[in-house]
């Protein structure tokens, strides 16, 4: 019943969204109760919805443009305590929150990425995704059949997202021990109510971003989702549209919880392809679209732009400039971005538009990642292989531990005793090794290591595997084009370039920097691998290949029966001796007397 | 079992075996039959109504239609000129400036060097010790994850050689990044003293060393490598482009890859030859015969000496599927210019691009006596059989006459026990003894030539050379010393035995050799087929001698020497003919050393030693 329903409002999102922008706009009012008059406490209790939309632009240093959406709705509600039946639903999707009440969900996190990001060249994202499908989720802990709520689960969110997420099964379903902590509320570590899967081949397009821009309140009819064209979009360098779903405090004081929804769209625009080789971006170059709204429904709507590596405008001109600056720590550096707020006036000027531009003077060069990684197979031949993780640490002289995360399919057999890892030419013992192996056609390797990295260092993870014959049937429509093995994770605290500035060379006051301060010491950070495509032995599915199998066949059963007729003495049967001859025999035995 | 028990049986099986006797003794003198069939059977793949048309195979390619529009031809060959002027000033691979083009483009960059000692000095070259550094740049396809990749490559040549290529290449790689439909990365690799640049990047990309050259880890890699396509290109302009397919050991890329070569010269009118041959229409001519019977004569050649003949051959041992382009100018008139073959490649490139799995639909086996007609495996394999049948039938032979001395009785058991059988140690001995003589001539030319230096008044190559031809005449005195091994004079049946091993040694051998190089097993089998098949100690020894001198592996390769340069019309006198033989024995083991080819362990560890066995049942009386 459940499913169908949410065909239904599927259907029925679009046109929903229109009535929806008119009924909150008028619940809403309350949002800014200075222009109401009611008391504030009323409101909050009588408004549980809150959203915000923001989009950060950062200017890469090859020339490319980064560009990031967020879109946060957070409900002040909890539908899995009270035990009610939560049917009033306002700026929260029903139908992500009918799945999340239905399967007992505590965090689901879900992204489609097509493209990798290359962090060579763009830096760290804001939001780190793997190429193809990802989606994890932590069960509540009074779920009893986890499998069972998670199959269901997969296949209701391909339904929801027009995506293949029906394909995970248990043999690309993995319980991570440590790599993947809940980010919400709650501080759950059974790993028995996480369960990871990622679909390295999913291909996302159109179809699945559609779905995507039905979640959010205002569709993609006013904000900043009004610029989210696919025909745009999906000329890039790299898409990345995700889904995660949290549990998070409702006030400072933490007395009650809400749920948070945020999506994210983040996509990088090429120099050359959409760029015509000319440094120079514009939201119009872009998204071939301006801005000349916020969403009504939105409680905050804001475009970032960084300008951190432009102080005095040397790198680049950003037009129209604005009064506003913020700063902030992202990624353990400190980042200085100019803000337009959408809800003002007077950010789209007399054009009524606003339509941001950016024009490129200068060269600069970039500041290595502190963590990145490569992966790839190496040797030649069907028959075995070895896969290579290189991990860099280019920190200059801080070692930090980094959570390396493998899930590999049951057809690569895993030779774990040649599992080495090696930094600076020296062996390097994990401190931690979790190690599932496989089931033939049931479950996937799982491999988590804790590995120390060196500072500046290059750590190579090896591990040899053989590639398994699999059944016929097995082999996908296009055996040739091989398997794809998903990405591996590696989560690590890095040390912040903030506390590592000791040299002070930006103005800051003195007493602000001898200790370098706790939370800004590490950040977390998350960097996912390229998905490998390892080809496995395949037979030669073409008609002489099926002529010799069916000809086998019938050879082995023509063969045999005719083999059989041969050989075999036939002999006359003769009926069974009655019973009572049978006992006189057995007594003329005992007593040595000849048979009958 | 009732099959054996059975009276009845036994008897109907025992007139079999008188069956296959007598057959045995009808075809005895048909050997020099089937050894005709199968040489009239092999000529006739040449002919044309007896082979079939190429054709497309791939779906992905084949029906999905791209434009080529690369309009920078000039432009490629200023590029082409600038790379020369830096070649010149640094001496050398330009690699800073190749770096600084290449990032410029929009490419991701890296170098790779390499050093490689070589096990003696390469005299055709000019080169002892190699260093070297590879550039190259990856174009990364928009939106995909780095799982595959497309390679094109370019020599970087001393001289004045190959400008023209690396120009095309970097014009082609500042077009297409532009373009947005990629599907796979593209690496344009310049590489630095072709074949060993090659091989050091390919063996770093695979993190393999199977050659132990020395060389710096890759930095980045774009996943498997789908294909690949290497450029050779020395002017201007071209009167034809020729494709080159014959890889190591023989290897061939997919037949698919040669069908696209021409789809697309067909399509932007461009002369394109195999083997340096143009295709005739006049089939039905004896030139015409002619001149499809060299075509396809100097491809078993190429194949038979499983030489890389290009700078794909050595992608194939990775199931790259990898050809060569060549650009030839001649004086003919009509000329393609840069910008064609910009688009040729471009073409090539994005059908590449569009395939969904790796080229596989077509052939891998195959000959082609011109570029729109193969002959496949199933085609050509039957004149190899011919010539094995052979072999097999005097196997056959010989093993009868080893059991007709014990008569079949009607009550016996079976065969009883030989009353002459040859010991065991009259056999062996031999065997073991060529075959040492084997690995003699597979190790001791490269270990010895410092001795061998400073005791004759010849160079590193030259003593090799010698070297392993001394020791290869040194195996014809065998067959006395084996004898003085074994206690006594040989016996009738103790040859009949050494050569019924020897027979199915050999037959096993080219069968296996045939399987994997087709064309260097027929060659081998066209040689030693006659001489294995004939010998016996009864033959007149001193004429027999010089038949099966002439027809060892030795005299093989000198032949197709000569036959080699007659069918690519340089035709060279003796003298010349010895000289170059002498360089392909040093090329042979230098091959073998850089790039890990098998012709030359084969010929000494295994068909030479062979051919030893029939030279000692010359003389083993």
């Amino acid at each position: 019943m459940a499913t169908r329903h949410l065909f239904i409002e599927l259907q029925t999102l679009n046109r929903r969204a229109k009535l929806k922008i008119i009924f909150a706009k008028f619940q809403c009012l309350c949002i800014i109760p200075a222009l109401v008059g009611v008391d504030k406490k009323t409101c909050i209790q009588f408004c549980l919805c809150t959203f915000q939309e923001e989009m950060v632009i950062r200017p890469l240093y090859s020339g490319d443009i980064y560009a990031s959406f967020q879109f946060r709705t957070q409900w002040d509600t909890d539908f899995l305590h009270d035990g009610k039946k939560v049917s009033h639903y306002r700026l929260f999707p029903k139908s992500l929150g009918q799945v999340l009440s239905k399967f007992s969900v505590r965090e689901l996190h879900i992204s489609f990425t097509q493209g990798y990001w290359r962090t060579m060249q763009w830096g760290q994202p804001f939001i780190p995704s793997p190429p193809g499908a990802e989606l994890w989720v932590w069960f509540h802990h009074t779920v009893t059949d986890v499998d069972g709520n998670w199959k269901e689960l997969t296949n209701v969110l391909s339904g929801i997202f027009c995506a293949s997420l029906n394909f995970i099964d248990s043999t690309n379903t993995v319980e991570p021990s440590a790599s993947f902590k809940p980010l919400g509320l709650g501080n759950a570590t059974d790993h028995r109510f996480l369960r990871y899967a990622t679909l390295p081949r999913e291909i996302v397009c159109t179809e699945n971003l559609t779905p995507w821009k039905k979640l959010l309140p205002c569709g993609s009819k006013a904000g900043l989702a009004v610029l989210m064209k696919s025909e745009k979009l999906f000329h890039s360098s790299f898409h990345s549209q995700a889904v995660h779903i949290r549990p998070v405090c409702k006030d400072w004081q933490c007395t009650s919880t809400a749920w948070e929804l945020r999506q994210t769209l983040n996509v990088v625009f090429d120099l050359y392809t959409s760029g015509q080789g000319k440094k120079e971006w514009s939201l119009f170059k872009m998204f071939s679209r301006t801005l000349t709204e916020a969403c009504p429904l939105a409680s905050s709507s804001k475009i970032y732009v960084d300008v951190t590596d432009n102080p005095g405008g040397e790198l680049f001109d950003l037009s129209p400039s604005s009064p506003l600056i913020s700063t902030a720590v992202v990624l353990g550096d400190r980042r200085t971005y100019s803000v337009y707020d959408l809800t003002k006036k007077e950010t789209f000027g007399q054009l009524r538009s606003l339509n941001l531009l950016l024009r490129w003077k200068g060269e600069n060069d970039m500041l290595r990642p502190p963590l990145h990684a490569e992966r790839y197979v190496s040797g030649f031949g069907l028959q075995k292989g070895e896969i290579h993780t290189c991990l860099y640490n280019s920190h200059p002289y801080r070692a930090y531990p980094v959570l390396l995360l493998d899930s590999l399919p049951w057809y690569l057999r895993l030779y774990v005793h040649t599992l080495t890892v090696t930094s600076k030419t020296r062996e390097n013992k994990p401190s931690y090794i979790h190690y599932q192996p496989s089931k033939d056609r049931l479950r996937p390797h799982l491999l988590e290591m804790l590995v120390q990295l060196p500072p500046h260092s290059v750590t190579e993870v090896t591990v040899q595997f053989e590639r398994a014959l699999l059944k016929w049937t097995e082999y996908t429509p296009d055996p040739n084009h091989g398997f794809y093995i998903g990405s591996s994770v590696i989560s690590a605290l890095v040390p912040s370039i903030v506390a590592m500035d000791t040299n002070s060379t930006r103005d800051r006051p003195l007493f602000s920097s001898f200790f370098p301060t706790k939370e800004e010491s590490s950040y977390f950070m998350r960097v996912y691998t390229e998905p490998l495509l390892v080809n496995l032995p395949t037979p030669d599915f073409s008609m002489p290949y099926n002529v010799i199998c069916l000809t086998c066949t019938v050879v082995a059963v023509g063969y045999g029966s005719f083999y059989n007729l041969l050989t075999r003495t036939f002999q006359v049967d003769e009926p069974s001796a009655p019973l009572a001859k049978r006992l006189a025999n057995i007594i003329r035995r005992l007593r040595g007397v000849p048979l009958l | 079992m009732g099959l054996l028990s059975d009276p009845n049986r036994r008897k109907a099986i025992t007139t079999a075996r008188i069956l296959i006797l007598n057959m045995i003794l009808v075809l005895h003198g048909d050997s020099v039959v089937c050894y005709l069939a199968g040489i009239a059977w092999f000529m006739g793949l040449a002919f044309e109504p007896f082979t079939l048309r190429t054709y497309m195979s791939e779906n992905a390619m084949g029906s999905t239609m791209v434009e080529e529009r690369f309009p920078s031809g000039e432009r490629a060959l200023a590029t082409a000129r600038e790379f020369a002027a830096h070649k010149k000033k640094v001496g050398g691979m330009p690699v800073d400036w190749l770096v600084k083009t290449m990032r410029a483009q929009g490419l991701e960059v890296f170098t790779q060097s390499f050093s490689r000692n070589l096990p003696f000095p390469d005299e055709s070259k000019e080169r002892f010790v190699v260093r070297g550094t590879n550039v190259y740049g990856i174009l990364r396809a928009p939106r995909a994850p780095r799982t595959e990749a497309l390679v094109l490559s370019a020599p970087c040549s001393p001289g004045n050689s190959n400008n023209q290529a690396v120009g095309l290449l970097l014009g082609l790689a500042q077009y297409f990044r532009s373009q947005i439909y990629w599907a796979k990365d593209i690496i344009f690799l310049v590489n630095e003293h072709d074949l060993i640049g090659v091989q050091a990047w390919l063996e770093g990309y695979h993190h393999t060393n199977i050659t132990g050259m020395g060389y710096t880890p890759l930095q980045g890699r774009a996943g498997s490598i789908q294909a690949a396509l290497s450029l050779e290109l020395n002017s201007d302009v071209v009167t034809s482009l020729d494709l080159v397919l014959e890889g190591l050991n023989g290897q061939l890329p997919n037949l698919d890859l040669a069908n696209l070569f021409h789809a697309f010269c067909q399509k932007l009118g461009i002369l394109c030859t195999i083997q340096g041959k143009l295709q005739r229409s006049d089939w039905d001519t004896v030139e015409g015969y002619t001149h499809s019977a060299q075509t396809m004569l100097l491809m078993v050649l190429k194949q038979a000496s499983g030489r890389p003949w290009g700078e794909h051959g050595l992608f194939l041992r990775y199931h790259i599927e990898a050809a060569s382009i060549r650009g030839v100018n001649s004086f003919r008139q009509y000329k393609t210019d840069a910008t064609s073959i910009g688009r040729l490649f471009e073409g090539m490139v994005r059908k590449l691009n569009n395939l969904l799995e790796r080229l596989h639909q077509s052939y891998f086996f195959y000959l082609m006596p011109s570029l729109t007609r193969f002959v496949s495996i199933g085609y050509y394999m039957p004149a190899f059989g011919l010539l094995t049948t052979i072999l097999l039938l005097r196997a056959l032979d010989l093993w009868v006459h080893l059991g007709t001395p014990t008569p079949v009785t009607e009550d016996g058991v079976g065969e009883g026990e030989s009353p002459s059988s040859p010991g065991l140690l009259s056999v062996l001995t031999p065997v073991v003894i060529s075959h040492l003589t084997g690995v003699a001539l597979y190790t001791l030319p490269v270990l010895s030539q410092e001795m061998a230096v400073e005791h004759f008044p010849v160079s590193e190559t030259e003593a090799v050379v010698l070297t392993a031809i001394a020791i290869y005449t040194a195996g014809l005195a065998l067959p006395h010393n084996t004898h003085r091994l074994i206690s006594g004079e040989g016996t009738e049946q103790g040859w009949r035995v050494l050569k019924l091993v020897a027979l199915l040694y050999l037959a096993v051998l080219l069968g296996c050799t045939a399987l994997i190089n087709f064309s260097l097993g027929f060659i081998l089998a066209v040689t030693l087929v006659p001489a294995a098949a004939c010998v016996t100690p009864h033959v007149p020894k001193a004429l027999s001698a010089v038949a099966m001198v002439l027809l060892s592996p030795g005299c093989t390769i000198l032949y197709c020497v000569f036959l080699f340069q007659e069918l690519q019309e340089v035709p060279v006198s003796l003298a010349e003919g010895w000289m170059l033989f002498l360089s392909v024995i040093s090329q042979g083991i230098l091959d073998h050393a850089l790039y890990g080819s098998l012709v030359y362990p084969l010929l000494a560890l295994l068909v030479y030693p062979c051919w030893l066995l029939f030279w000692n049942i010359l003389f083993w009386k």
